[in-house]
């Protein structure tokens, strides 16, 4: 059967809030120590913004498995802490902006 | 391409952003029917949609028949396969509002997985009490003065109703433990017919907390026993969240704003030890201490 097309109203195409960059909201901002994190995910699935990822760091560990580290998105970050509290290697610390200092 | 995006406008530490993308790791690419709410607000202002998947805002009361109907047509169009039809909707939209046409979704036995996300009140238009507000919240229709010690009655059963309606798959989650949610949303969708699933959504602003404290917070509320995190499956209890040195509920409530004045009020103690009470009911009922 031929698929339907019915397109009323508004349409919104996919991931339009992209454009919207809220790395700006907040008053602090996570700093990732890159010798702690063991890539374990945990600050990925739990920030509420979908700005940290693992990536690669170009080295290897001793198992010859491709090293990875938490790296954030600043883009979007709105400095709400979640990932330095939800981390269990104390690998994401929370610093103030340079702005709100002082 | 991701299925929930960054740059929504939810609130610095927001638990229904963590909901979404849990369920939606669990569902893959599926048919979203959203109610009035944060979390439409926050993800589907025209032009700024945070959605990766197809995506559908009607109004406040009637997501559950709104996704009824895609699915009905799915179905006709023998296009069931292109991914499972799945409601989100607030615990104001679900548990009062929105009732009536969840009860006939669930009764016509639609093919649809329904998510509460419970933030215990109307958050959207600035926390009004809901039908699964706690007992002892501070909102604006119930406020503690020297009237009410906060909201009195307790929180509305909608598990209990959900399965008697007979809905396949039941269960509660906390956006406490996310990869809890997404193994629960692809559970669900192993049972064919209406599946709820409620998770419990810190919700910053209204609950009067800091965004670093919302994972911690919503911890405790399964470690107090006043978040159950259960899970029936055909109507039979089949696994339920243990509990290692449950906590007393003044953990929990202390840190929040909406529980703040039952440590000073005249009537707090009572509201306390009713609380204590359900939490202790629920670790008996559901076995929970460890
Ligand atoms: C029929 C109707 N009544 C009232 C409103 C106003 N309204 C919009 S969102 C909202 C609160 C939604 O609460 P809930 O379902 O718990 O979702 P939350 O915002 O807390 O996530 C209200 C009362 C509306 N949009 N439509
Ligand atoms: S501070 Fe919040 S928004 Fe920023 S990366 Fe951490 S969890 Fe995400
Ligand atoms: S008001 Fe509450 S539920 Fe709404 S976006 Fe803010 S934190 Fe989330
Ligand atoms: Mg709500």
């Amino acid at each position: 059967m031929e698929k339907l097309r019915i397109t009323l109203g508004a349409v919104s195409r996919p991931l339009e809030s992209l454009k919207v960059k809220t790395g700006d909201w907040g008053a602090e901002y996570p700093v990732v120590i890159e010798e702690n994190c063991k890539a374990c995910g945990d600050c990925v699935v739990y920030c509420p913004d979908l700005c940290i990822e693992l990536v690669e760091t170009g080295e290897v560990d001793e198992k010859g498995r491709k090293k990875k580290v938490a790296k954030v998105n600043y883009d979007y970050c709105k400095g709400c802490g979640t990932c330095s509290v939800v981390c269990r290697h104390e690998a994401i610390k929370m610093e103030i902006k340079e702005l709100y200092k002082g | 391409m991701k299925l929930f995006g960054s740059g929504h406008g939810a609130c610095p530490g927001c638990g229904l952003p963590i909901a979404v993308k849990s369920v939606l790791e669990g569902t893959g690419p599926c048919f979203v029917a959203n109610a009035t709410g944060c979390l439409e607000i926050i993800s589907s202002q025209y032009g700024k949609s945070a959605w990766g998947v197809p995506y559908i805002h009607s109004v406040f009361e009637n997501s559950a028949a709104v996704a009824a109907g895609i699915e009905a047509a799915l179905k006709a169009l023998g296009r069931k396969d292109e991914g499972p039809v799945v409601v989100f909707a607030g615990d104001g939209a679900t548990a009062d509002i929105g009732i009536g046409c969840l009860s006939g979704m669930f009764d016509r036995g639609h093919d649809v997985l329904y998510v509460c996300l419970d933030n215990e009140a109307y958050q959207n238009t600035g926390n009004q009490q809901s039908g699964l507000t706690p007992p002892g919240s501070n909102t604006t229709t119930t406020p503690a003065g020297k009237v009410l010690p906060g909201k009195v009655k307790p929180k509305k059963d909608m598990v209990s109703i959900a399965l008697a309606h007979k809905a396949r798959y039941v269960a509660t989650a906390s956006v406490a433990f996310p990869r809890d949610i997404t193994r629960k949303a692809k559970r669900a969708l192993e049972f064919e017919g209406p599946k709820y699933l409620q998770i419990h959504s810190v919700c910053v602003t209204g609950w009067g907390i800091a965004g670093k404290q919302a994972i911690p917070v919503a911890r405790l509320a399964v470690e107090t026993a006043l978040y159950p995190l259960v899970e029936y499956e055909d109507g039979q209890l089949v696994r339920v969240r243990k509990i290692k040195d449950r906590k007393p509920v003044e953990e929990y409530l202390k840190p929040q704003r909406r529980f703040r004045h039952l440590f000073k009020h005249p009537k707090g103690k009572e509201v306390i030890a009713e609380l204590q009470r359900i939490a202790d009911e629920n670790a008996k009922k559901y076995g929970l201490d460890e």
